[in-house]
Order: C-alpha cells, then sequence, then structure tokens
C-alpha cells in the first residue's frame, strides 16, 4: 500500500516516517529504509509528484561553489590571505583572484586587505576535504568598509534575500540601508544610526518566521 | 520482603514525568531541555568548528565530542565538586557512541561538533536524560541525522524489573538489592547504541530488560518529536 503520511508543508523530525511504497523516490534530506522513506534532518515537507524532499529548518553552513559568502581576512600569506568563514574551514584569497590591479613583486599585501578587514567574495573551489578557494573577481564582489556584521542561521539565507532579492530590496527601501548577505549566514549591514536597528530586527523577524506565510507583509509593516 | 510498590507510587512500566523544549540556550546553535521526573539535562551544540588538538582530527568525518557536567547544587547529598572526573570522563564518552551511530558527518572532515550537556537537578537517569536532551539538540541544529535516540535507565529493584528508575530505587538495599541499567535506543531500528549495567540480572531479566526500554524508549521519542515540533508551531 502506497501513501504519504505526512502533509506538505508540515515541520517534519528525523526518523520520522514520511512515505510509504517503493514507488516513492527520497529526494533531498530523506533516506529509505525498507518500505519507508523517512525524514533525515529537520525540515519542512515537501512532495513534488513521487519524489519526496525536505526545506532543511536549521543546519551548520557547507561550502558550495559559487556561493557569495562574507569573510574576515585572519591571516596575510606569502601569495594571497586567510580567511575566516564563520565555519570550521578557512578560505584562501590567492594574489591574482584578489585584485585587477597589478601587485608587484615583494609589495607588503596589507595595502590591499589587511588583517580583520571584511570582504564579500564567491567561492571558486572546494575540494573533499574543504579547502576553499575564493574569488573577488565579479560583480559586487569587494571590501566592505565601515558598517557592522551580524550572524544568521545560514539555512534562513534564502528567506531573507527573498526571491531574486526581493525580501532585501525591500529592507533596503524601508531604511535607506546598505545591506549585504553572505551564504555562510553574515550579513553586512551599513545603516544610519536611528535605521540600524529596524534592520536587524526585520532580519531577526525574517529569520525567526522564515517557514511562516506572509512574511513579506510582517516585514512591511515593521518599517511604519 | 521484597519491592512489591514503588517508592513513588508508579506502575512498574511507568515512566516519570517528562517535559522537553527546544532553543533554550539561543547563543547556541541547537539547543534543548529534557526532563523526566526530578532529573533535568540541558544540551546544547557548538560547531562544526576546527578540531584542537590537532592530532585528534579526522580527515574522513568530523568528530563528535560530548561533555557531560553535573552543577555543583545538583546532587542529592553533598555539593557536586565542579570540574571534571572520572565519572563524567567516562560518562562523555558513552554519550559520544550513543549519539554517534545516528548521526552523519562526513560533509565536517577535520571539523567538531561540540555537544555540551549540563545536569541543573539530578534524581538518577542522568547519562539518558543527556542523552535525550542531546538528540534533540543535534536535530534542532540541524545535523544530518537518520533518526533521534531515546534513552531510559531501566533495573531490577529487589527482584522486580522496573522502568525509570529513580535515585531511592537505585539505593535500594533491601534484598536482591539494585541493578541500574542505561539504554538508549534507536526508535525506528530497536538498534541499542547503550547498554550499561551496575548489579546482578540473569539472560532472561536482561532480555525481558531490553524488550521493556525499547517499548518504552517510544514514549520518549514523542516527547522529543513533539518538542521539535512544537517550537515551530507558536506566533502564527
Amino acid at each position: 500500500m502506497e501513501k504519504v503520511s505526512v502533509k506538505n508543508r508540515d515541520v517534519v523530525v528525523p526518523g520520522e516516517i514520511l512515505a510509504t511504497g517503493m514507488g516513492f523516490v527520497p529526494g533531498n534530506g530523506t533516506y529509505r529504509e525498507g518500505d519507508n522513506v523517512r525524514a533525515a534532518r529537520l525540515g519542512l515537507m515537501g512532495v513534488e509528484g513521487k519524489v519526496i524532499k525536505l526545506t532543511p529548518l536549521a543546519g551548520p553552513y557547507v561550502h558550495q561553489v559559487n556561493d557569495r559568502i562574507i569573510a574576515r581576512v585572519k591571516d596575510i600569506l606569502m601569495t594571497g590571505w586567510r580567511l575566516d568563514t564563520n565555519s570550521a574551514y578557512s578560505a584562501v584569497l590567492g594574489l591574482a583572484e584578489a585584485t585587477s590591479d597589478f601587485i608587484p613583486r615583494g609589495a607588503d599585501l596589507k595595502q590591499y586587505f589587511d588583517i580583520d578587514d571584511w570582504v564579500i567574495c564567491k567561492i571558486t573551489k572546494v575540494t573533499s576535504q574543504k579547502l576553499i578557494d575564493v574569488s573577488m573577481k565579479g560583480p559586487g564582489l569587494r571590501k566592505l568598509i565601515g558598517g557592522r556584521v551580524i550572524k544568521v542561521n545560514p539555512a534562513k539565507v534564502p528567506r531573507i534575500i527573498g526571491k531574486e532579492g526581493s525580501m532585501i530590496s525591500l529592507i533596503k527601501e524601508g531604511t535607506g540601508a546598505d545591506i549585504q548577505v553572505g551564504q555562510n549566514g553574515l550579513v553586512w549591514i551599513k545603516a544610519d544610526p536611528e535605521k540600524d536597528p529596524k534592520v536587524e530586527g526585520a532580519i531577526r523577524m525574517i529569520e525567526e518566521k522564515a517557514h511562516l506565510p506572509g512574511l513579506t507583509e510582517k516585514v512591511k509593516e515593521s518599517f511604519k | 520482603m521484597s519491592y512489591t510498590k514503588r517508592f513513588d507510587g508508579r506502575q512498574f512500566e511507568e515512566l516519570r514525568k517528562m517535559e522537553a523544549k527546544v532553543g533554550v540556550v539561543p547563543s547556541a546553535q541547537g539547543s534543548a531541555m529534557f526532563k523526566i521526573g526530578n532529573t533535568v539535562a540541558i544540551a546544547a551544540i557548538r560547531g562544526p568548528r576546527e578540531v584542537r588538538p590537532r592530532f585528534m582530527q579526522d580527515p574522513t568525518q568530523g568528530l563528535l565530542r560530548c561533555h557531560y557536567n553535573m552543577m555543583p547544587f545538583s546532587g542529592h547529598g553533598d555539593r557536586v565538586r565542579p570540574g571534571g572526573g572520572r565519572r563524567s570522563k567516562e560518562i562523555s564518552m558513552i554519550m559520544e557512541k550513543a549519539l554517534r551511530p545516528v548521526i552523519n558527518l562526513s560533509d565536517f572532515p577535520n571539523a567538531m561538533i561540540e555537544v555540551h550537556v549540563e545536569l541543573p537537578q539530578t534524581d538518577a537517569g542522568t547519562r539518558c536524560a543527556g542523552i535525550t536532551a542531546a538528540a534533540i539538540a543535534l536535530a534542532h541544529a540541524g545535523y544530518e541525522m537518520k533518526d533521534l535516540v531515546a534513552s531510559v535507565a531501566l533495573g531490577k529493584v529487589g527482584n522486580q524489573i522496573v522502568a525509570d528508575v529513580n535515585y531511592d530505587e537505585e539505593a535500594y538495599e533491601g534484598e536482591g538489592g539494585s541493578t541500574d541499567i542505561p539504554l538508549a535506543i534507536v526508535p525506528s531500528t530497536g538498534e541499542v547504541t547503550l547498554l550499561q549495567l551496575d548489579g546482578e540480572v540473569t539472560q532472561e531479566e536482561l532480555k525481558k530488560i531490553i524488550e521493556l526500554g525499547t517499548k518504552v524508549a517510544g514514549d520518549i521519542f514523542k516527547v522529543q518529536q513533539q518538542a521539535l515540533k512544537e517550537s515551530f508551531k507558536e506566533t502564527a
């Protein structure tokens, strides 16, 4: 007998039976055990035809190529910089990927990026052992001057950005702030001192209520 | 005289009243409180982060590290001396072993995930409450797990097999004495990830105890599930 045991968009916990029957295909965040498809993490249930999948509600950041992340320079190497990526693994920014300027041999790399500078960069390579290369070449990738950085739940970053950046531009319009969101769960905010708490408040609210409907309206309201 | 009626009036197979809540430590990545009777365990997850000391790194998968701690004012008699001891070291290790089979850390080579379990109030069954709380906290932190782990201490008091022994029963000195058997069960498969024994039992009794443990673990599992789901329901 084949059946789906959980309603769409319900919260499911690890080990919970989502569907019974060999006709179903276990997708992201699920696994098959005998006849059952079970949840492999905390998330929201999703059924797409015969595929059972799960949208994670929490979780540590796992580096992926082409992710835009916010990182802090933590060391200067012979031929580049080591960046702290708010995770267990550090990333390396090579000289060739750092700037399009010519860097003369023996130059002091501090002129370009000093320790404790914040940057927004793009991941270009991740190995199986989590050695990470990043690049500063690309639209919008730059050193982040001024402002401040807050930590958010990396699983909620897609909601903070919104569909094609709709949510983040809503906050930008509402407060006039400059905001950059990194996939690794760091958000850089540069705003007027009186607007700054509103920006953080909006982001915290999205983080908390990411799984509930009508979020856009609530964010709009918070700026009134 | 044998043990015919439980000290706190429970049925022999009845667990103490349970309560669970997630998100009790806001600064942690995931956290949970699990209360069974007068035993309270709070688990908080940190990480993944770089492994120190470095020689302990595993390049094939992440490491799970548990820290078990009874708070100074938590016990029955004298204050519990702060800092680790032989007992807490052992319990930290068995907690790691009880939780490791369900969690997939292949995404975190050379890194570790830390589980901190604090016990503000204790009345026996602390390692079990700790494992139960830690399993909820790991799920709350969003790690990939094939299942939760439900844990409970069973025992033989006098000649009677009982579920969820409390401190009075653990200290029973009547005929037959007291045997304490902490168990941890993976509910979906019935796998036993922790089995310790302090006392004496026969083979048949042990079989019965494991059977009973598997049965009551289902109730604990429901409480764990409920706690995780409820945290997302409130404030529509």
